[in-house]
């Protein structure tokens, strides 16, 4: 059923994305694709892989950006997947009921049965979530790894999605952003995490923690003055600058 | 967006088919033209096949056509699902219509109740159509409410600019329907160029640095594509074509839409034998030519907002 849940689902899984830490390594990218073609999404087909002009379904992409200018200037690696939002065009546009948000979780998911391939999805959301499977004809797109995180055959520590899990400099996050006493909420209230695009009125659920201010020559505190040594007096003092200097070189 | 040929013909198609049908149905009442045969058993049969290529056609960039059938049933919140049941509805009343005007002889007044009831649902069709596209928030050109009303409106012109011609063809022609065509050719070309003009000067829906959110360190360029080639996202909602040429092909569609076909209705209502004739239906297949370019362009020129996160500075 393509409408929303008649009442908002207390629980929001999602992401919270820290844009200082993010290094644009593609762990979380590659790490997605491996465990989704395998997975709830399968397959994530690749076109002409080795061709001239080689695409394929992919449910996370990371940007880089060139922000500010001149010397102020720094790169900003800027991971894009599905928000999860509460209230999702991409799923009361779907005219199959393919596409569903759920009630118990707020996750958001293509049922790969019932879709019909129109892409209409795809126009509604402004994030550029959704990629059509050119092979398998049907839109494809973040599960928040909907097999891993309820899955009891996994050891604990990897109910979590694949992304959060590849990501070696901790700058994916996931949680519940309903409750606010989670780990999540309070990384986001703490760092003043943000929506991306709320004017679109679709109420994303994962966030993104700004950079940190700037620490560099400019912003950064004096370094505090070396400790002066007194000029060596007795023989004892002079041996021992002696051996000091030395054991400097 | 991507202008796909498969939806142009759809739109184009149907909201001629759906036009024609409407125009003839309000016709049957408010016209003389119930008492020709051959308008029913024709002119509907036209407007239906019209009808039936553009949807069938719509179905062609489906990745799974064979499953369109679910499309009928989530109209609780998609306009596309509206659409699919509306175009199905009248389709069948249409057909009801086109039995009824061909093989029940003489004008009755069932004729008319058929015709205002194709009419109206004709019209809630394109109504529908023209708000799939009107209700996305995210493509600045489409999300303005003068879209849908101007799918009416070029439905009903199509479908006048094809009745008149039938109607000199088929029966002994009636100068209502040509003025009725001209007045909306005029209407629809002022109806474009408002469009235009509008959707020209909207404010952007968002700019790199609102869409990613890091305006506030100052100018956001991009340093790297998240990959190599093109993906599905920009395929489907990156097309691009030069202001240069968007221009030219606005002044061409205009002109072959709507001011050429405007003259050779005037050159059919005045002329008459095989030139009227051809005018008429010259004019008919002009418009629908200029009406491929328009359509065209009201995709190739949208912008999605999502090409802010691909380099375009503002959508």
């Amino acid at each position: 059923m393509t409408t929303l849940p008649a009442t908002p689902s207390a629980k929001k899984l999602g992401l919270v994305i820290d844009l200082d830490t993010c290094v644009g390594c593609q762990a979380c990218a590659t790490s997605c694709k491996e465990w989704n073609t395998g997975g709830y999404s399968a397959p994530l087909s690749d076109m002409e892989p080795y061709g001239a002009d080689p695409h394929g379904a992919w449910l996370n992409r990371i940007h880089s950006y060139d922000v500010g200018d001149g010397a102020a200037s720094r790169t900003v690696h800027f991971p894009r997947s599905c928000l999860h939002c509460e209230t999702p065009a991409c799923v009361t546009v779907c005219p199959t009921g393919a596409s569903y948000k759920r009630a118990e979780d707020g996750i958001v998911l293509v049922n790969p049965d019932t879709c019909i391939g129109c892409k209409l999805c795809s126009w509604a959301c402004g994030y550029g979530a959704r990629e059509y499977d050119y092979a398998d004809g049907v839109m494809k797109k973040c599960t928040l790894c909907v097999d891993r995180i309820y899955n009891t055959h996994l050891p604990e520590e990897d109910r979590i999605p694949a992304c959060v899990r590849a990501c070696p400099t901790g700058a994916r996050h996931y949680g519940d952003l309903g409750d606010p006493e989670s780990k999540v909420s309070k990384l986001v209230a703490e760092r003043g995490g943000y929506d991306l695009m709320p004017e679109l009125g679709y109420k994303p659920v994962n966030k993104y923690l700004p950079p940190r201010p700037r620490r560099d020559a400019t912003t950064a505190a004096k370094p505090a003055p070396q400790e002066q040594i007194d000029e060596p007096r007795t023989a004892i003092e002079r041996l021992f600058a002696f051996a000091d200097k030395v054991l400097s070189r | 967006m991507h202008p796909a040929y498969s939806v142009i013909v759809f739109t184009t198609f149907s909201g001629a088919g759906f036009g024609l049908m409407a125009v003839l149905g309000l016709g049957a009442v408010f016209g003389r033209i119930a008492d020709f045969w051959a308008i029913g058993a024709v002119g509907i049969a036209l407007a239906i096949a019209l009808a039936g290529i553009g949807l069938l056609s719509s179905t062609f960039h489906l990745g799974h056509p064979e499953r369109a059938w679910r499309a009928f049933s989530q109209w609780r919140s998609s306009w596309l699902s509206r659409e699919g049941i509306a175009a199905v509805a009248t389709l069948g009343v249409a057909g009801l219509l086109w039995l009824v005007w061909t093989f029940v002889p003489g004008p009755g007044i069932v004729i008319g109740m058929l015709g205002i009831a194709t009419a109206i649902l004709a019209m809630i069709t394109v109504y529908t159509t023209g708000m799939i596209y009107q209700s996305l928030p995210t493509i600045k050109a489409w999300h303005q409410p003068i879209v849908a009303p101007i799918y009416i409106l070029l439905a009903l012109t199509s479908g006048t600019v094809i009745a008149h011609a039938l109607l000199l063809a088929l029966a002994e022609g009636q100068r209502a329907f040509g003025l009725a065509g001209m007045g909306l050719l005029a209407a629809s070309a002022l109806a474009k160029i408002l469009y235009w003009n509008r959707t020209d000067a909207a404010a952007p829906i968002a700019t790199a640095g609102s869409a990613t959110g890091l305006g506030r360190f100052g100018t956001v360029r991009v340093l790297e594509w998240p990959h190599t080639q093109e993906n599905f996202v920009m395929r489907e909602m990156g097309y691009k074509v030069a202001r240069k040429h968007s221009a030219q092909l606005r002044r061409s569609s205009l002109l072959a839409a709507f001011a050429i076909p405007f003259v050779l209705i005037l050159i059919s209502i005045f002329g008459n034998g095989l030139a009227a004739l051809a005018a008429a239906f010259g004019a008919a297949i002009s418009m629908m030519a200029g009406l491929f370019v328009e359509r065209w362009l009201f995709f190739a020129e949208a912008k999605h907002v999502v090409t802010t996160f691909y380099g375009a500075e503002a959508a």
